[in-house]
């Protein structure tokens, strides 16, 4: 997928995670700030990738605020950001397929 | 993902509570409270313009969350909202145990959603069936369609009133008689009984009247409800203390179905218990009370 | 060299004959030789010790820099005094390298922070660290490392002579002329000054700061005039609102409450639930509420409580008024209620931290405990349990007196949700040990029951009640399936905080963490 324009999903409230994408075009370009950074950054991390992997995302600049959300939270959020920042969120989405 | 086994169409359902789709970190442990089922909310408790958000959430949190013995279904956006198919779609995929219709008014709404609930199911490789519907009725029309409603589907195990939207409809307000809805109830339930499918009651708002809650609860346990619709645990454990059986009828309940089954195994159709005569006829109703003596810690025998 | 919880506590702290834990009751037996402070006389009768100011009275005892300091911590976050101390020693009297000795810091002290980033502060010594301390502390701001002692640890280190004491600042809610102290009568009540008692008999000097100043003689008095040296008076000690909220309320949370009720279960099926048995608890939600659910069970079997221990609030005050405890003896208030009974009420008495809880006297109150029921920022398969820091690794708790009364007490009760947002409080290795996993007999969570190994008596009585329970090892891999398996956390060399047991030995140590960087 394309990150066509900047999208938003999810809240700052504690357990979620706030994930940004916008346009770019060298690659994924990833920050993350984390409540529980030094026990679960780099799972963060990690799932975010393969997330935007799945989807196919090969360029964009993430952003993830992450307020302790469980992985599936977070997987929840990229996948609403970048299928909003496509204009795709509404129907017809690949449950089971990219989105599983 | 956790294997979920084939959701029961008749089972245990004393409470119902309600969870907001959007918020696993609420989800992910509701079942130790000990409620028979969750009701994930993509309706009234997602705000309009985060409906994609939530299908997201809903999707994991179905994969994701081990539920226990917990049953999980979903309440999706009415059949007047654009939302609907993909709210099918998305449970269907995720494996819920259940569907519940909202602002159902006919039989053909129930038909409506089970088309694309069967649509899903081959799409998403999902034994055709397995998807259960139960109807919330929320209006006057929706109550006097309710036989037709819980008739309309194989796959429909219950009926509930939703009881915001139906006093709006009648210009009533909630009563502490019950008075209100006694009619609607009544109506509702006969339908639900002669359709051979499961009975619910409506929320109870006022989180802090909990003699209030009680009263309704007692109140709904002898019109002949099977449960609950709940939006707080604490209203847990009354409906269950409620709902449970008294000792006596726990007891008598064990006699009948031993005494049939001897009997049975003999080829004895007819026979007595504590000098009282017995047919075939009270079992189905014996079992049920061993059945909730077990979900309520009082039976620990085999029978059921 | 690696200690009774297995933890490798540096070599260097190991001098001047100190030790590493070896497990509960050590020292018992052996003896202690205490320390007496060098006080002036003041043998010329006084009408008054009021002078002007917090600097004249510094003055008048001596302050220099290299000295220790100590205060309590009975105003909590509404604690005007720590602040205006130091601000009057440091910045006034351009003092340094000086030793803060509190029996606790809190979010009211970050100016502190402030003067340990400046190195004029070098040593803390105290039982909490939270907010900006806790911060700079935690990022090896601090010259030396903090200790960190229980409640009972402290009046044990004080009469010890390990830390010896300079000048003890006792903030009063209430004083007289000549230094008379009580925690009520006043503006800032705090009720019990529990903790400010041990310090005031073995500092060198002690300056009573006060807000209210009252008739001689202020009787009964709490910290005696003959332990003091000089009094100020100030507009103000603390924010009244911080000192004491206006009244415990027992959670409603159905979470708390389902753990609650599973605690009064464990304690009703133990033999030591019988006429007269003696409780602990916390203030924190499950912690409280057990208040509630144990008094139905007092009420099915008739029975009643002998007395109650430990920072107090309303619930139990309470059921004191009620006749359902018969003493409720009171090392520190967390509300009105409480501050407003103590003394007041019959039975209601106010007792030293050392009575409270040193493990080095003749016998503290924990010692007599049948039941506490506590909580915990994480608990590891070996059931110890950490309250200090944070599972990234920061201060930000308070061993407090947890340790003390799990050690002192017939059954310790841990309580807490399994997990916390996406923290695993149940954990395979917690951060730090506060708490050895020795003295904690029962863990109650939100997803079941664990009994300590150590205790197969308790087992016995929660099979013989038909309480449910489980491994621990099972909560953990719960927890675990949850949240995820956390990283380890990443260290570096320093050490910048040591946590003592109780008994003096070295439970544990914090080092700076190495934040991570993706």
């Amino acid at each position: 997928m394309i990150i066509e324009k900047s999208a938003v999903a999810g809240t700052l409230e504690s357990s979620d995670a706030q994930v940004t994408v916008e346009p770019a075009e060298n690659g994924i370009e990833l920050e993350i700030s984390s409540s529980v950074m030094n026990q679960y950054g780099r799972q963060i991390k990690a799932t975010v990738l393969e997330t935007l992997d799945r989807l196919d995302v090969k360029n964009g600049r993430v952003t993830v605020v992450d307020k302790g959300a469980l992985d599936c939270t977070l997987k929840a959020r990229v996948e609403c950001a970048v299928f909003r920042s496509c204009g795709q969120s509404d129907k017809n989405l690949p449950w089971g397929g990219a989105v599983k | 993902m956790i294997p979920r086994p084939k959701p029961e169409r008749f089972r245990l359902r004393r409470t119902m509570m309600f969870m907001n789709a959007q918020k696993p970190g609420l989800i992910k442990d509701a079942y130790i409270y000990g409620v028979d089922s969750i009701m994930l909310d993509l309706e009234d408790a997602v705000a309009e313009n985060q409906k994609d958000a939530a299908r997201f959430s809903l999707y994991h949190a179905l994969k994701t969350i081990d539920y226990g013995d917990t049953e999980v279904i979903v309440r999706i956006n009415g059949l007047d909202t654009p939302h609907w198919q993909e709210d099918i779609r998305v449970c269907v995929a995720g494996g819920a145990d259940g569907i519940r219709i909202a602002k159902c008014e006919s039989a053909q709404d129930v038909l409506t959603v089970e088309k694309a609930v069967e649509e899903a199911e081959k799409e998403f490789g999902v034994e055709v069936g397995r998807t259960l519907l139960m109807a919330a009725l929320e209006s006057p029309k929706g109550i006097l369609n309710a036989y037709e409603i819980c008739a309309a589907s194989p796959r429909m195990f219950g009926v509930a009133i939703s009881g915001g939207d139906f006093r709006k409809c009648m210009q009533t307000k909630p009563t502490a008689s019950g008075i209100d809805m006694v009619t609607a109830r009544g109506m509702m339930l006969i339908a639900a009984r002669a359709a051979g499918i499961q009975c619910f009651d409506t929320v109870f708002t006022d989180l802090d009247d909990m003699e209030g809650f009680i009263n309704e609860t007692k109140q709904n346990k002898e019109m002949g409800f099977d449960g609950k619709s709940l939006i707080n645990p604490k209203q847990i454990r009354p409906v269950h203390e409620i709902f449970a059986p008294t000792e006596k009828e726990v007891m008598q309940a064990e006699l009948m179905v031993r005494a049939f089954r001897e009997a049975a195994a003999q080829g004895i159709g007819v026979f007595t218990v504590n000098g009282k005569m017995v047919d075939v006829a009270f079992i189905p109703g014996a079992e049920r009370t061993l059945r909730l003596a077990k979900a309520c810690g009082m039976y620990e025998g085999d029978l059921v | 060299m690696k200690n009774a919880v297995g933890r490798d506590i540096p070599e260097f702290l190991l001098k001047d004959g100190r030790e590493v834990y070896q497990g509960k009751n050590y020292m018992d037996g052996k003896y202690l030789q205490k320390a007496a402070p060098r006080t002036r006389r003041y043998e010329k009768p006084q009408e008054s010790k009021i002078v002007d100011s917090i600097v004249d009275a510094l003055k008048q005892v001596g302050a220099k820099s290299g000295m220790t300091f100590s205060f309590h911590h009975h105003l909590r976050n509404g604690d005007f005094v720590v602040n205006m101390v130091m601000q009057a020693a440091i910045e006034e009297m351009g003092l340094d390298n000086i030793t803060i000795a509190a029996t606790s810091l809190g979010e009211a002290h970050d100016p502190v922070a402030q003067y340990i980033e400046d190195g004029k502060v070098v040593g803390i010594q105290t039982s909490g660290i939270r907010g900006k301390i806790g911060e700079v502390v935690s990022a090896g701001k601090l010259k030396t490392p903090a200790i960190i002692r229980s409640h009972g640890g402290r009046p044990r280190a004080i009469e010890a002579g390990e830390v010896h004491i300079d000048i003890a600042v006792v903030a009063a809610p209430t004083s007289d002329c000549v230094g008379n102290c009580r925690g009520i009568g006043g503006k800032s009540n705090c009720g019990s000054l529990g903790y400010a008692m041990t310090d005031a008999k073995y500092a060198d000097h002690v300056i009573v700061v006060t807000d209210c100043l009252v008739d001689f003689p202020n009787m009964p008095a709490s910290v005696e005039a003959i332990d003091v040296d000089a009094v100020v008076v100030v507009d103000s000690i603390g924010n009244p609102k911080k000192i004491a909220s206006a009244a415990a309320r027992i959670s409603q949370n159905p979470r708390d409450l389902m753990m609650a009720e599973n605690v009064a279960k464990v304690i009703a099926s133990t033999p030591y639930f019988k006429e007269g048995f003696s409780f602990q608890t916390g203030v924190g939600g499950p912690s409280l509420a057990a208040n509630l659910f144990l008094e139905k069970y007092m009420d099915e079997r008739g029975i009643k409580m002998g007395w109650a221990i430990g920072g107090i609030c309303g619930p139990m005050v309470e059921m004191l008024k009620k006749g359902k405890v018969g003493k409720v003896i009171d090392v520190q208030d967390f509300d009105l209620d409480a501050v407003n009974s103590i003394n007041q009420t019959p039975g209601h008495y106010e007792m030293s931290a050392s009575q409270y809880a040193n493990p080095a006297n003749k016998g503290a109150f924990v010692n007599k405990l049948d039941f506490v029921v506590l909580a915990a920022l994480e608990i590891d398969t070996g059931f110890n349990v950490n309250v200090l820091t944070g599972s990234d690794g920061v201060l930000r708790g308070a061993p407090g007196g947890h340790p003390d009364t799990a050690a002192g007490s017939k059954c310790c009760i841990i309580v807490t949700p399994l997990v916390r947002g996406r923290m695993a409080t149940v954990c395979k290795n917690v951060v730090t040990v506060t708490t050895p996993g020795d003295c904690v007999d029962v863990l109650v969570t939100d997803y079941g029951i664990a009994v300590n190994p150590l205790r197969p008596d308790l087992i016995k009585c929660l099979d013989d009640a038909g309480l449910p329970h489980v491994t621990i090892e099972s909560l953990q891999e719960k927890a675990y399936s949850l949240v995820g398996t956390p990283d380890d956390l990443e260290w570096e060399d320093k050490v910048v905080a040591v946590l003592e047991a109780r008994d003096g030995t070295i439970l544990d140590v914090v080092r700076k963490i190495k934040p991570l960087k993706l």
